[in-house]
Protein backbone atom coordinates (compact mmCIF):
# COMPACT_ATOMS: atom_id res chain seq x y z
CA UNK A 1 0.00 0.00 0.00
CA UNK A 2 1.35 3.45 -0.99
CA UNK A 3 2.52 5.95 1.35
CA UNK A 4 0.52 8.08 -0.88
CA UNK A 5 -2.43 6.97 -0.03
CA UNK A 6 -5.57 6.53 2.39
CA UNK A 7 -7.88 3.84 3.47
CA UNK A 8 -12.02 4.58 3.86
CA UNK A 9 -12.65 3.87 7.50
CA UNK A 10 -16.30 5.69 7.68
CA UNK A 11 -18.04 6.44 4.21
CA UNK A 12 -20.15 8.34 5.66
CA UNK A 13 -24.34 8.96 4.04
CA UNK A 14 -22.63 10.36 0.68
CA UNK A 15 -18.79 11.06 -0.38
CA UNK A 16 -17.56 11.37 -3.47
CA UNK A 17 -14.09 12.64 -5.22
CA UNK A 18 -15.22 16.19 -6.92
CA UNK A 19 -12.74 18.68 -8.86
CA UNK A 20 -14.35 21.10 -11.01
CA UNK A 21 -16.17 18.79 -13.72
CA UNK A 22 -16.16 18.11 -17.00
CA UNK A 23 -17.11 21.22 -19.00
CA UNK A 24 -17.42 20.44 -22.76
CA UNK A 25 -19.19 17.03 -23.50
CA UNK A 26 -22.71 17.90 -23.13
CA UNK A 27 -23.84 17.40 -26.35
CA UNK A 28 -22.95 13.73 -25.64
CA UNK A 29 -25.48 13.33 -22.73
CA UNK A 30 -22.60 13.98 -20.01
CA UNK A 31 -23.40 16.47 -17.13
CA UNK A 32 -20.99 18.66 -16.05
CA UNK A 33 -20.76 17.82 -12.52
CA UNK A 34 -18.00 18.84 -9.95
CA UNK A 35 -18.70 20.05 -6.82
CA UNK A 36 -21.85 21.61 -5.64
CA UNK A 37 -20.24 24.51 -3.61
CA UNK A 38 -17.38 25.47 -5.84
CA UNK A 39 -15.89 28.06 -3.46
CA UNK A 40 -15.45 25.99 -0.63
CA UNK A 41 -13.90 23.29 -3.26
CA UNK A 42 -11.37 25.99 -4.11
CA UNK A 43 -10.47 27.45 -0.77
CA UNK A 44 -10.05 23.88 0.76
CA UNK A 45 -7.66 23.59 -2.10
CA UNK A 46 -5.97 26.39 -1.75
CA UNK A 47 -5.56 25.80 2.29
CA UNK A 48 -3.73 22.92 1.63
CA UNK A 49 -1.37 24.58 -1.17
CA UNK A 50 -3.10 22.89 -4.46
CA UNK A 51 -4.14 23.74 -7.80
CA UNK A 52 -8.17 24.64 -7.47
CA UNK A 53 -8.84 21.41 -10.35
CA UNK A 54 -7.52 19.34 -7.67
CA UNK A 55 -10.00 16.28 -6.50
CA UNK A 56 -11.34 16.90 -2.80
CA UNK A 57 -13.71 14.73 -1.24
CA UNK A 58 -17.38 16.12 -0.81
CA UNK A 59 -19.44 14.95 2.30
CA UNK A 60 -23.10 14.72 2.60
CA UNK A 61 -24.25 15.73 6.19
CA UNK A 62 -22.43 13.16 8.26
CA UNK A 63 -18.89 13.40 7.07
CA UNK A 64 -16.89 10.32 6.87
CA UNK A 65 -13.20 9.07 8.21
CA UNK A 66 -9.73 7.79 6.90
CA UNK A 67 -6.45 6.88 7.59
CA UNK A 68 -3.96 8.48 5.19
CA UNK A 69 -0.93 5.92 5.06
CA UNK A 70 1.19 8.59 4.92
CA UNK A 71 1.86 12.23 6.86
CA UNK A 72 -0.39 15.10 4.81
CA UNK A 73 -1.88 18.20 4.98
CA UNK A 74 -5.35 18.23 4.93
CA UNK A 75 -8.15 21.36 4.97
CA UNK A 76 -11.60 21.13 5.89
CA UNK A 77 -14.17 23.76 4.45
CA UNK A 78 -17.45 23.94 3.47
CA UNK A 79 -20.22 22.85 5.99
CA UNK A 80 -18.93 23.76 9.66
CA UNK A 81 -18.52 20.49 11.82
CA UNK A 82 -16.05 18.83 14.55
CA UNK A 83 -13.01 17.89 12.92
CA UNK A 84 -10.32 15.25 14.94
CA UNK A 85 -6.88 13.49 13.99
CA UNK A 86 -7.10 10.39 16.42
CA UNK A 87 -9.98 11.86 18.44
CA UNK A 88 -8.07 15.10 19.25
CA UNK A 89 -10.05 18.28 17.76
CA UNK A 90 -8.59 19.72 14.74
CA UNK A 91 -9.47 22.77 12.81
CA UNK A 92 -12.32 23.91 10.94
CA UNK A 93 -11.09 25.99 7.60
CA UNK A 94 -7.51 26.05 8.08
CA UNK A 95 -4.63 23.39 7.23
CA UNK A 96 -3.65 21.14 9.28
CA UNK A 97 -1.29 17.95 9.25
CA UNK A 98 -2.31 14.51 9.41
CA UNK A 99 0.51 11.91 11.16
CA UNK A 100 0.93 8.61 8.83
CA UNK A 101 -1.66 6.14 9.84
CA UNK A 102 -3.59 8.72 12.72
CA UNK A 103 -7.57 8.33 11.84
CA UNK A 104 -8.81 11.73 10.29
CA UNK A 105 -12.27 12.14 11.27
CA UNK A 106 -14.84 14.42 9.95
CA UNK A 107 -18.21 14.79 12.04
CA UNK A 108 -21.64 15.45 11.21
CA UNK A 109 -22.38 18.47 9.80
CA UNK A 110 -23.39 21.44 12.40
CA UNK A 111 -25.02 23.53 10.35
CA UNK A 112 -25.11 23.17 6.17
CA UNK A 113 -24.93 20.01 4.21
CA UNK A 114 -21.73 19.33 2.38
CA UNK A 115 -17.73 19.52 3.54
CA UNK A 116 -15.02 19.28 1.69
CA UNK A 117 -11.81 17.77 2.70
CA UNK A 118 -8.33 18.87 0.51
CA UNK A 119 -5.87 16.83 1.07
CA UNK A 120 -2.01 18.02 0.36
CA UNK A 121 -1.49 16.14 -4.23
CA UNK A 122 -5.04 15.85 -4.32
CA UNK A 123 -7.15 12.82 -5.05
CA UNK A 124 -5.77 10.74 -7.43
CA UNK A 125 -7.92 8.67 -9.07
CA UNK A 126 -7.91 8.40 -12.65
CA UNK A 127 -9.90 10.80 -14.32
CA UNK A 128 -12.52 10.40 -17.12
CA UNK A 129 -13.14 13.00 -19.81
CA UNK A 130 -10.53 14.84 -17.91
CA UNK A 131 -12.68 15.20 -14.97
CA UNK A 132 -11.86 13.23 -11.63
CA UNK A 133 -15.75 13.56 -10.52
CA UNK A 134 -17.88 11.40 -9.34
CA UNK A 135 -21.27 11.80 -11.79
CA UNK A 136 -24.00 9.92 -10.15
CA UNK A 137 -26.45 10.75 -12.83
CA UNK A 138 -24.91 8.99 -14.72
CA UNK A 139 -22.07 7.00 -13.46
CA UNK A 140 -19.05 8.15 -14.77
CA UNK A 141 -16.21 9.22 -12.80
CA UNK A 142 -15.11 6.81 -9.21
CA UNK A 143 -18.12 5.21 -7.54
CA UNK A 144 -19.02 7.29 -4.11
CA UNK A 145 -16.94 6.26 -1.28
CA UNK A 146 -17.14 2.39 0.50
CA UNK A 147 -15.74 1.95 4.29
CA UNK A 148 -12.47 -0.48 3.17
CA UNK A 149 -11.74 1.21 -0.10
CA UNK A 150 -7.98 2.83 -0.49
CA UNK A 151 -7.52 5.91 -2.42
CA UNK A 152 -4.55 7.32 -4.12
CA UNK A 153 -3.03 10.83 -3.60
CA UNK A 154 -1.15 12.67 -5.79
CA UNK A 155 2.36 13.87 -4.94
CA UNK A 156 2.25 15.99 -1.81
CA UNK A 157 4.30 19.24 -1.93
CA UNK A 158 5.57 21.38 1.33
CA UNK A 159 3.31 22.44 3.56
CA UNK A 160 1.60 25.73 2.33
CA UNK A 161 2.43 28.69 4.31
CA UNK A 162 -0.33 29.13 6.84
CA UNK A 163 -3.29 31.20 6.27
CA UNK A 164 -4.35 33.75 8.73
CA UNK A 165 -8.60 33.66 8.95
CA UNK A 166 -10.37 33.08 5.80
CA UNK A 167 -13.78 34.33 4.97
CA UNK A 168 -16.18 31.74 4.38
CA UNK A 169 -20.03 32.33 3.81
CA UNK A 170 -22.02 30.23 6.34
CA UNK A 171 -24.76 28.30 5.93
CA UNK A 172 -27.71 30.40 5.19
CA UNK A 173 -31.09 30.41 7.99
CA UNK A 174 -33.12 31.23 4.52
CA UNK A 175 -32.12 30.49 0.68
CA UNK A 176 -32.81 33.20 -1.27
CA UNK A 177 -32.90 32.23 -4.86
CA UNK A 178 -32.54 34.81 -8.02
CA UNK A 179 -34.32 33.63 -11.00
CA UNK A 180 -34.09 35.14 -14.30
CA UNK A 181 -37.16 33.91 -16.35
CA UNK A 182 -37.65 31.89 -19.16
CA UNK A 183 -36.76 29.84 -21.76
CA UNK A 184 -40.48 28.53 -20.90
CA UNK A 185 -42.46 30.83 -18.23
CA UNK A 186 -44.63 31.50 -21.17
CA UNK A 187 -45.94 27.75 -20.73
CA UNK A 188 -47.39 28.35 -17.21
CA UNK A 189 -50.40 30.51 -16.18
CA UNK A 190 -50.16 34.03 -15.75
CA UNK A 191 -49.55 34.27 -12.22
CA UNK A 192 -47.08 31.06 -11.78
CA UNK A 193 -44.17 33.49 -11.31
CA UNK A 194 -46.16 35.59 -8.52
CA UNK A 195 -46.74 32.19 -6.90
CA UNK A 196 -43.07 31.47 -6.86
CA UNK A 197 -42.26 34.54 -5.45
CA UNK A 198 -44.75 35.13 -2.45
CA UNK A 199 -44.76 31.09 -2.05
CA UNK A 200 -43.23 29.60 1.00
CA UNK A 201 -40.83 27.33 -0.14
CA UNK A 202 -38.88 24.58 1.83
CA UNK A 203 -36.04 22.34 0.45
CA UNK A 204 -37.10 19.04 0.05
CA UNK A 205 -35.45 15.97 1.30
CA UNK A 206 -35.62 14.11 -2.12
CA UNK A 207 -33.06 16.56 -3.05
CA UNK A 208 -29.43 15.71 -4.67
CA UNK A 209 -26.77 16.02 -6.65
CA UNK A 210 -28.96 16.34 -9.25
CA UNK A 211 -31.10 19.21 -8.61
CA UNK A 212 -32.85 20.81 -5.02
CA UNK A 213 -35.95 19.86 -4.75
CA UNK A 214 -38.74 21.99 -3.58
CA UNK A 215 -42.11 21.43 -1.43
CA UNK A 216 -44.73 24.39 -1.75
CA UNK A 217 -47.68 25.40 -3.59
CA UNK A 218 -47.64 23.87 -7.13
CA UNK A 219 -46.87 26.18 -10.40
CA UNK A 220 -50.30 26.02 -12.86
CA UNK A 221 -49.17 25.35 -16.50
CA UNK A 222 -51.23 27.29 -19.35
CA UNK A 223 -49.95 24.75 -21.93
CA UNK A 224 -50.39 21.22 -21.72
CA UNK A 225 -48.59 19.98 -24.38
CA UNK A 226 -45.71 17.75 -24.64
CA UNK A 227 -42.58 19.45 -24.93
CA UNK A 228 -39.99 18.13 -26.99
CA UNK A 229 -36.91 17.57 -25.22
CA UNK A 230 -34.29 20.31 -25.25
CA UNK A 231 -31.04 21.34 -24.11
CA UNK A 232 -30.88 22.54 -19.73
CA UNK A 233 -28.56 24.90 -18.65
CA UNK A 234 -26.87 24.46 -14.89
CA UNK A 235 -29.72 26.09 -12.65
CA UNK A 236 -32.35 25.64 -14.73
CA UNK A 237 -35.59 25.67 -12.11
CA UNK A 238 -37.61 22.91 -14.23
CA UNK A 239 -41.35 22.00 -13.23
CA UNK A 240 -42.55 18.64 -13.53
CA UNK A 241 -46.01 18.16 -14.26
CA UNK A 242 -45.92 17.58 -9.99
CA UNK A 243 -46.25 21.88 -10.34
CA UNK A 244 -43.01 21.91 -7.54
CA UNK A 245 -39.95 23.89 -9.02
CA UNK A 246 -36.86 21.84 -9.09
CA UNK A 247 -33.75 23.53 -9.22
CA UNK A 248 -30.77 21.56 -10.92
CA UNK A 249 -27.77 21.55 -9.54
CA UNK A 250 -24.17 19.87 -11.01
CA UNK A 251 -25.36 16.48 -11.68
CA UNK A 252 -28.06 17.39 -13.86
CA UNK A 253 -29.34 15.83 -17.37
CA UNK A 254 -28.28 17.86 -20.22
CA UNK A 255 -31.24 17.41 -21.65
CA UNK A 256 -35.19 17.65 -20.70
CA UNK A 257 -38.76 17.93 -21.35
CA UNK A 258 -40.53 19.40 -18.81
CA UNK A 259 -40.63 23.34 -19.09
CA UNK A 260 -38.07 25.41 -17.37
CA UNK A 261 -39.46 28.32 -16.24
CA UNK A 262 -36.56 30.75 -15.25
CA UNK A 263 -32.48 29.92 -14.46
CA UNK A 264 -31.04 30.52 -11.23
CA UNK A 265 -27.58 32.59 -11.55
CA UNK A 266 -24.43 30.13 -10.70
CA UNK A 267 -23.58 32.27 -8.21
CA UNK A 268 -26.54 31.94 -5.80
CA UNK A 269 -25.83 27.86 -6.36
CA UNK A 270 -23.58 27.07 -3.19
CA UNK A 271 -25.62 28.27 -1.30
CA UNK A 272 -28.50 25.78 -2.48
CA UNK A 273 -26.06 22.77 -1.57
CA UNK A 274 -24.98 24.25 1.17
CA UNK A 275 -29.18 24.27 2.63
CA UNK A 276 -30.36 21.30 4.68
CA UNK A 277 -33.64 19.38 4.15
CA UNK A 278 -36.42 22.08 5.56
CA UNK A 279 -34.80 25.45 4.98
CA UNK A 280 -37.23 27.97 3.94
CA UNK A 281 -36.61 28.83 0.38
CA UNK A 282 -37.68 32.14 -1.24
CA UNK A 283 -37.49 32.51 -5.43
CA UNK A 284 -36.81 36.27 -5.95
CA UNK A 285 -37.57 36.74 -9.95
CA UNK A 286 -35.54 38.93 -11.70
CA UNK A 287 -37.42 42.13 -13.32
CA UNK A 288 -40.04 41.32 -16.25
CA UNK A 289 -38.43 39.14 -18.77
CA UNK A 290 -37.95 40.73 -22.03
CA UNK A 291 -37.22 37.97 -24.84
CA UNK A 292 -33.79 38.44 -26.92
CA UNK A 293 -35.98 38.17 -29.92
CA UNK B 1 -36.25 31.23 -35.73
CA UNK B 2 -37.03 32.24 -31.86
CA UNK B 3 -34.07 33.00 -29.64
CA UNK B 4 -35.32 32.27 -25.82
CA UNK B 5 -33.24 33.51 -22.71
CA UNK B 6 -31.55 30.67 -20.69
CA UNK B 7 -30.10 32.17 -17.22
CA UNK B 8 -27.32 35.05 -17.82
CA UNK B 9 -24.77 33.06 -19.98
CA UNK B 10 -26.92 30.98 -22.45
CA UNK B 11 -29.49 31.39 -25.30
CA UNK B 12 -31.93 28.31 -26.29
CA UNK B 13 -32.68 28.57 -29.90
CA UNK B 14 -36.24 27.18 -30.84
CA UNK B 15 -36.48 26.12 -34.90
CA UNK B 16 -40.18 25.28 -36.33
CA UNK B 17 -39.04 21.62 -37.25
CA UNK B 18 -36.25 18.89 -36.48
CA UNK B 19 -34.39 19.36 -39.71
CA UNK B 20 -34.23 23.13 -39.26
CA UNK B 21 -33.00 22.52 -35.71
CA UNK B 22 -30.25 20.17 -37.16
CA UNK B 23 -29.19 22.57 -39.96
CA UNK B 24 -28.47 25.41 -37.36
CA UNK B 25 -26.73 22.87 -35.31
CA UNK B 26 -24.58 22.09 -38.41
CA UNK B 27 -24.20 25.60 -39.00
CA UNK B 28 -22.72 26.37 -35.89
CA UNK B 29 -20.94 23.79 -35.53
CA UNK B 30 -18.66 24.89 -38.83
CA UNK B 31 -18.74 28.96 -37.87
CA UNK B 32 -16.79 27.16 -34.46
CA UNK B 33 -14.75 25.32 -36.53
CA UNK B 34 -14.22 28.79 -38.30
CA UNK B 35 -13.36 30.73 -35.73
CA UNK B 36 -16.07 32.52 -36.11
CA UNK B 37 -17.61 32.01 -32.54
CA UNK B 38 -15.44 33.35 -30.06
CA UNK B 39 -16.50 33.32 -26.82
CA UNK B 40 -18.79 30.52 -26.96
CA UNK B 41 -18.98 26.78 -24.62
CA UNK B 42 -21.22 23.98 -25.30
CA UNK B 43 -23.68 23.71 -28.16
CA UNK B 44 -26.63 21.55 -27.29
CA UNK B 45 -28.73 20.40 -30.33
CA UNK B 46 -32.60 18.69 -29.08
CA UNK B 47 -35.29 17.98 -31.05
CA UNK B 48 -36.75 21.70 -32.25
CA UNK B 49 -34.15 23.73 -30.55
CA UNK B 50 -30.07 24.41 -29.96
CA UNK B 51 -29.02 25.29 -26.56
CA UNK B 52 -25.82 27.85 -26.69
CA UNK B 53 -24.37 27.91 -23.33
CA UNK B 54 -21.38 29.20 -21.79
CA UNK B 55 -22.02 32.25 -24.06
CA UNK B 56 -19.49 35.98 -23.00
CA UNK B 57 -22.26 38.18 -24.64
CA UNK B 58 -25.22 36.90 -25.09
CA UNK B 59 -27.34 39.27 -26.30
CA UNK B 60 -24.43 40.22 -28.75
CA UNK B 61 -24.87 36.14 -30.58
CA UNK B 62 -28.45 36.60 -30.06
CA UNK B 63 -28.68 39.78 -32.63
CA UNK B 64 -26.02 38.07 -35.02
CA UNK B 65 -27.69 34.55 -34.99
CA UNK B 66 -30.94 36.68 -36.44
CA UNK B 67 -29.04 37.69 -38.66
CA UNK B 68 -27.55 34.67 -40.19
CA UNK B 69 -28.50 32.59 -43.32
CA UNK B 70 -28.72 29.00 -42.27
CA UNK B 71 -27.89 26.50 -45.16
CA UNK B 72 -30.06 23.24 -45.01
CA UNK B 73 -28.10 20.55 -43.45
CA UNK B 74 -25.21 19.12 -45.53
CA UNK B 75 -25.69 15.89 -47.19
CA UNK B 76 -21.58 14.96 -46.19
CA UNK B 77 -20.99 16.37 -42.80
CA UNK B 78 -20.90 13.77 -40.02
CA UNK B 79 -19.29 10.33 -39.68
CA UNK B 80 -20.75 7.21 -41.00
CA UNK B 81 -21.31 4.35 -38.86
CA UNK B 82 -22.97 1.02 -39.30
CA UNK B 83 -23.97 -1.02 -36.80
CA UNK B 84 -24.43 -4.81 -37.46
CA UNK B 85 -27.81 -5.65 -35.72
CA UNK B 86 -29.96 -9.19 -34.41
CA UNK B 87 -33.69 -8.22 -34.99
CA UNK B 88 -34.70 -10.54 -31.68
CA UNK B 89 -35.87 -8.16 -29.42
CA UNK B 90 -38.80 -8.88 -27.00
CA UNK B 91 -40.69 -6.57 -28.74
CA UNK B 92 -40.37 -7.59 -32.07
CA UNK B 93 -43.55 -9.12 -32.53
CA UNK B 94 -45.71 -6.13 -30.98
CA UNK B 95 -43.68 -3.67 -32.86
CA UNK B 96 -44.71 -5.44 -36.20
CA UNK B 97 -48.41 -5.53 -34.93
CA UNK B 98 -48.39 -2.19 -34.57
CA UNK B 99 -47.13 -1.40 -37.92
CA UNK B 100 -49.43 -4.37 -39.64
CA UNK B 101 -46.50 -6.53 -41.00
CA UNK B 102 -45.43 -10.02 -40.01
CA UNK B 103 -42.08 -9.95 -37.28
CA UNK B 104 -39.71 -11.07 -39.87
CA UNK B 105 -41.09 -7.69 -41.86
CA UNK B 106 -39.53 -5.34 -39.02
CA UNK B 107 -35.63 -6.18 -40.05
CA UNK B 108 -36.28 -5.11 -43.52
CA UNK B 109 -38.52 -2.30 -42.90
CA UNK B 110 -35.99 -0.69 -40.08
CA UNK B 111 -32.87 -1.53 -41.74
CA UNK B 112 -34.19 0.46 -44.60
CA UNK B 113 -33.86 3.98 -43.64
CA UNK B 114 -31.00 6.18 -43.47
CA UNK B 115 -30.65 7.83 -39.82
CA UNK B 116 -28.77 10.67 -38.31
CA UNK B 117 -28.23 11.54 -34.91
CA UNK B 118 -30.09 14.56 -34.20
CA UNK B 119 -29.75 14.64 -30.27
CA UNK B 120 -28.01 13.00 -27.25
CA UNK B 121 -29.40 12.80 -23.70
CA UNK B 122 -30.89 10.14 -21.85
CA UNK B 123 -27.69 8.89 -20.99
CA UNK B 124 -23.87 9.09 -22.23
CA UNK B 125 -23.94 8.42 -25.63
CA UNK B 126 -27.92 7.99 -26.05
CA UNK B 127 -28.16 9.24 -29.78
CA UNK B 128 -31.79 9.78 -30.87
CA UNK B 129 -32.13 9.07 -34.65
CA UNK B 130 -33.91 10.81 -36.86
CA UNK B 131 -35.29 8.71 -40.12
CA UNK B 132 -37.83 6.09 -39.41
CA UNK B 133 -41.07 6.92 -41.27
CA UNK B 134 -43.29 8.55 -39.44
CA UNK B 135 -46.08 6.55 -40.05
CA UNK B 136 -43.85 4.01 -38.02
CA UNK B 137 -43.80 6.04 -35.10
CA UNK B 138 -44.74 3.74 -31.89
CA UNK B 139 -45.75 4.78 -28.38
CA UNK B 140 -43.29 4.20 -25.28
CA UNK B 141 -44.41 0.45 -23.50
CA UNK B 142 -47.09 1.15 -20.62
CA UNK B 143 -45.01 -0.53 -18.23
CA UNK B 144 -41.22 0.62 -18.67
CA UNK B 145 -38.71 -2.49 -18.02
CA UNK B 146 -36.38 -1.86 -14.92
CA UNK B 147 -33.22 -3.16 -16.87
CA UNK B 148 -32.66 -3.10 -20.55
CA UNK B 149 -29.33 -4.75 -21.91
CA UNK B 150 -26.58 -2.85 -23.22
CA UNK B 151 -26.64 -3.08 -27.17
CA UNK B 152 -30.46 -2.62 -27.48
CA UNK B 153 -31.96 -1.56 -30.50
CA UNK B 154 -35.15 0.39 -29.57
CA UNK B 155 -37.76 2.41 -31.15
CA UNK B 156 -40.09 5.08 -29.54
CA UNK B 157 -42.56 7.22 -31.75
CA UNK B 158 -40.52 8.03 -34.87
CA UNK B 159 -37.21 8.26 -33.09
CA UNK B 160 -34.95 5.21 -33.09
CA UNK B 161 -31.84 4.76 -29.94
CA UNK B 162 -29.20 2.02 -29.01
CA UNK B 163 -29.01 1.50 -25.16
CA UNK B 164 -25.07 1.95 -24.51
CA UNK B 165 -25.43 0.39 -20.77
CA UNK B 166 -27.52 -1.18 -18.70
CA UNK B 167 -30.33 0.91 -17.63
CA UNK B 168 -33.88 1.32 -17.21
CA UNK B 169 -35.89 2.32 -20.07
CA UNK B 170 -39.43 2.56 -21.87
CA UNK B 171 -38.68 2.23 -25.67
CA UNK B 172 -40.32 -1.04 -28.18
CA UNK B 173 -36.97 -3.49 -28.57
CA UNK B 174 -36.55 -4.79 -31.76
CA UNK B 175 -33.06 -5.89 -31.69
CA UNK B 176 -29.59 -6.34 -30.10
CA UNK B 177 -25.73 -5.24 -31.49
CA UNK B 178 -22.53 -5.90 -30.00
CA UNK B 179 -20.89 -2.57 -31.06
CA UNK B 180 -19.79 -0.47 -27.97
CA UNK B 181 -21.53 2.63 -28.12
CA UNK B 182 -20.16 4.47 -25.16
CA UNK B 183 -16.21 3.63 -23.82
CA UNK B 184 -14.74 6.57 -21.91
CA UNK B 185 -10.92 5.10 -23.33
CA UNK B 186 -12.02 5.42 -26.73
CA UNK B 187 -11.83 8.84 -28.75
CA UNK B 188 -14.31 9.49 -29.41
CA UNK B 189 -15.83 8.07 -26.56
CA UNK B 190 -19.49 8.22 -28.27
CA UNK B 191 -20.16 6.39 -31.39
CA UNK B 192 -23.34 8.02 -31.81
CA UNK B 193 -22.14 12.25 -31.40
CA UNK B 194 -25.16 14.58 -32.81
CA UNK B 195 -24.85 14.63 -37.06
CA UNK B 196 -23.07 10.98 -37.13
CA UNK B 197 -25.40 9.31 -39.93
CA UNK B 198 -25.89 5.50 -38.98
CA UNK B 199 -26.94 2.16 -40.84
CA UNK B 200 -28.42 -0.37 -39.51
CA UNK B 201 -27.62 -4.02 -41.45
CA UNK B 202 -29.23 -7.17 -40.10
CA UNK B 203 -27.33 -9.87 -38.95
CA UNK B 204 -28.11 -13.17 -40.55
CA UNK B 205 -28.32 -16.21 -38.20
CA UNK B 206 -25.60 -18.17 -37.92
Amino acid sequence: MSDRSLTVLRAGALTTVQDLGRAGYAHLGVPRSGALDPPAHRLANRLVGNPPHAATLETTLTGCALRPHGPVTAAVTGAPCPVAVDGRPAPWGTAFRVPAGAVLDIGRATAGVRAYLAIGGGIAVGAVLGSRSADLLSGLGPPPLTDGAVLPLGPGGPPPAPADAVPQPGPPAELALRLRPGPRDDWFAPNALATLARGRYRVSPESNRVGLRTQGPALKRARHDELPSEGLVLGAVQVPPNGLPLVFLADHPTTGGYPVIGVVPASDLPAAAQAPPGTPLRFVPLGRRCRAR
Amino acid sequence: MRILPAGEHALLVELPTGEAARALHAELLRRRAANELPGTGEIVPAARTVLIDDVRDPAALARRLATWEVPPVPASTGRDVTLRVRYDGPDLADVAALWGVGPEDVAEIHAAGVYRVAFCGFAPGFGYLTGLPERYAVPRRATPRTRVPPGSVALADAWTGVYPGASPGGWQLIGTTDAVLWDTGREPAALLAPGTRVRFVPETPA
